[in-house]
């Protein structure tokens, strides 16, 4: 038992480094700009299935590298995966029983939340950019949402 | 009716309550932005994160270097010869100023003895690789491998073979971050090659576009002058081309003409840079600068946001001095450097 919630755990891990890492990959223009938050979702998923091993602090933890990796403001993107990663939290039971649709609206929204709390504290620490843009990554996100879903599923049975 | 709870962990071994737990974080979070925008206590501890962060940031930068060093290696012959005669002309050609070059240094030299002030300005630099990591879309800020195991510091010049590029704005131990000129937070204080006349350039966050807000519209700046950075505030070294004015723009009831340049350097296709270290000049007689700095008129209050760079400039002038011997100048450079890229003017943001 202890021994597989040790390789979940490690499984978790390993997937966010890969989005974190995959965060500052250079892209292209546009894709650049609609980078999808692909270790927010990892975290996002990783509560929904086990709850009990992802936690508030691996979130949390996750963001914090984050903004290492990109030199923000210390605990810029950690204040936004731990949001997400709350809200999550209280509707796992929810969540889970939606169609996949359903979910991805319901991660859109949460993806809003996250960049409108990155914009705030970007416009208090300093340069704030208004472009409309910015929120792209949102769409995205919700858009990438049922790949992400039917990758895990086939990763945690696999690893099961 | 019967109340679930929301919190889904084992009852047993739970931990604190995922409330709490979310406070106590979002405290933590909220507390570590504060210290790191306010203070730089933090500096240590960004340090050590970012020494974790480096191995990833090179392992991404990896595979893009491999493929430079791939497609270099197996380059046809044709077009090596081709880069070498282009190359060999070019060095020709350098050469050929050179020689102009060592006359117009003896002459500057001595002019320089006649007015009293510091002899020239004596330089030296490292060349630097930009890691290909994408920082944030929005800001103009890249990632060199040099860092301050290589003696580089806060606030230091950064160049190209085409103009400055920009100012170093964090350094770990082994990377440094920088912040381009056309970063909207970046202001650079520059002086026209033709006019004399001094004004600050300001990033747009755009890579083709340095505006130029504090001009006046009487003011001698015309399109295709070549703007120099003239040294003050002691980040940059004086004299190096900064951009090119593209656009004069002038109305007659407005204080301030409306002037945009384009940066000489090349921004967006660069791979190497050089970390310069060099000797300001000594502050400029107080009549010279006040005559030719932005004249204030009714403006004078949106123009004082902005001289920050330029009022450290008597400061700065002596701790970079210090920077020649870069390993025991890091703590006395960082203080007046920090002042430009931090000075935003109100509303600037909200222009794009």
């Amino acid at each position: 038992m202890s021994r597989g919630t040790f390789g979940r755990r490690i499984l978790y891990w390993i997937s966010v480094a890969a989005g974190l890492a995959l965060a500052i990959v250079p892209l292209p223009g546009w894709l650049d700009v609609a980078r999808p938050d692909l270790a927010l979702l990892a975290v996002i998923y990783w509560i929904l299935t086990s709850p009990r091993i992802a936690g508030l602090g691996y979130a949390w933890l996750a963001g914090l590298f984050l903004d290492v990796l990109r030199g923000m403001v210390l605990g810029q993107h950690a204040l936004g995966f731990l949001v997400v990663a709350f809200i999550t939290h209280r509707l796992q039971l929810r969540m889970r029983m939606f169609p996949i649709p359903h979910q991805a609206a319901t991660v859109m929204l949460m993806l809003a939340l996250y960049h409108f709390i990155l914009f705030w504290t970007d416009g208090l620490t300093g340069y704030g950019y208004t472009g409309w843009n910015r929120w792209l990554p949102v769409l995205s996100g919700a858009l990438l949402w049922p790949l992400i879903v039917a990758a895990g599923d086939t990763l945690t049975r696999r690893s099961r | 009716m019967v109340e679930l709870s929301h919190d889904s962990r084992p009852i047993i071994g739970r931990g604190p309550p995922l409330g709490a737990t979310f406070i106590a974080l979002a405290a933590l979070s909220i507390g570590l932005m504060v210290t790191d925008q306010r203070y730089d206590q933090l500096e240590r501890v960004r340090g050590w994160l970012n020494s974790a962060a480096y191995p990833v940031q090179v392992a991404i930068d990896l595979p893009f270097r491999a493929w430079d060093w791939l497609t270099g290696s197996f380059a046809d012959r044709d077009r090596l010869r081709q880069e070498n005669l282009e190359i060999t002309a070019r060095l020709r050609l350098a050469n050929l100023q050179l020689q102009r070059f060592a006359a117009v240094e003896e002459e500057n030299r001595r002019l320089r003895d006649m007015r009293e002030n510091v002899a020239g300005v004596a330089e030296r630099a490292i060349v630097a690789s930009i890691l290909n990591v994408d920082l944030d879309p929005f800001r103009h800020r890249v990632l060199l491998d040099k860092g301050a195991a290589d003696g580089v510091f806060k606030g230091q010049a950064v160049l190209d073979a085409d103009g400055i590029f920009g100012q170093v704005w964090r350094v770990n131990e082994h990377s440094s971050e920088v912040i381009m000129i056309t970063d909207a937070e970046h202001a650079i204080p520059v002086q026209s090659n033709r006019s004399g006349v001094r004004t600050i350039a300001v990033g747009t966050g755009d890579l083709n576009r340095l505006s130029l807000p504090f001009v006046t519209v009487e003011s001698d700046l015309k399109k295709d002058d070549l703007l120099l950075s003239t040294g003050m505030g002691g980040v940059f070294p004086p004299g190096y081309p900064v951009a090119q004015v593209t656009k004069v723009e002038r109305t007659a009831k407005a204080t301030f003409a409306i002037v945009e340049a384009r940066p000489t350097a090349a921004l967006d296709r660069n791979r190497e840079v050089l970390l310069v270290w060099f000797k300001a000049p000594a502050p400029e007689p107080a009549p010279a600068t006040t005559s030719a700095t932005v004249k204030p008129a009714e403006g004078a209050t949106k123009a004082a946001t902005k001289p920050a760079p330029a009022a450290g400039a008597a400061t700065a002038a002596t701790t970079a001095r210090a920077a020649q011997s870069p390993a025991a100048s890091t703590p006395a450079a960082t203080t007046p450097s920090s002042a430009p890229p931090t000075a935003t003017p109100p509303g600037e943001g909200a222009t794009r």
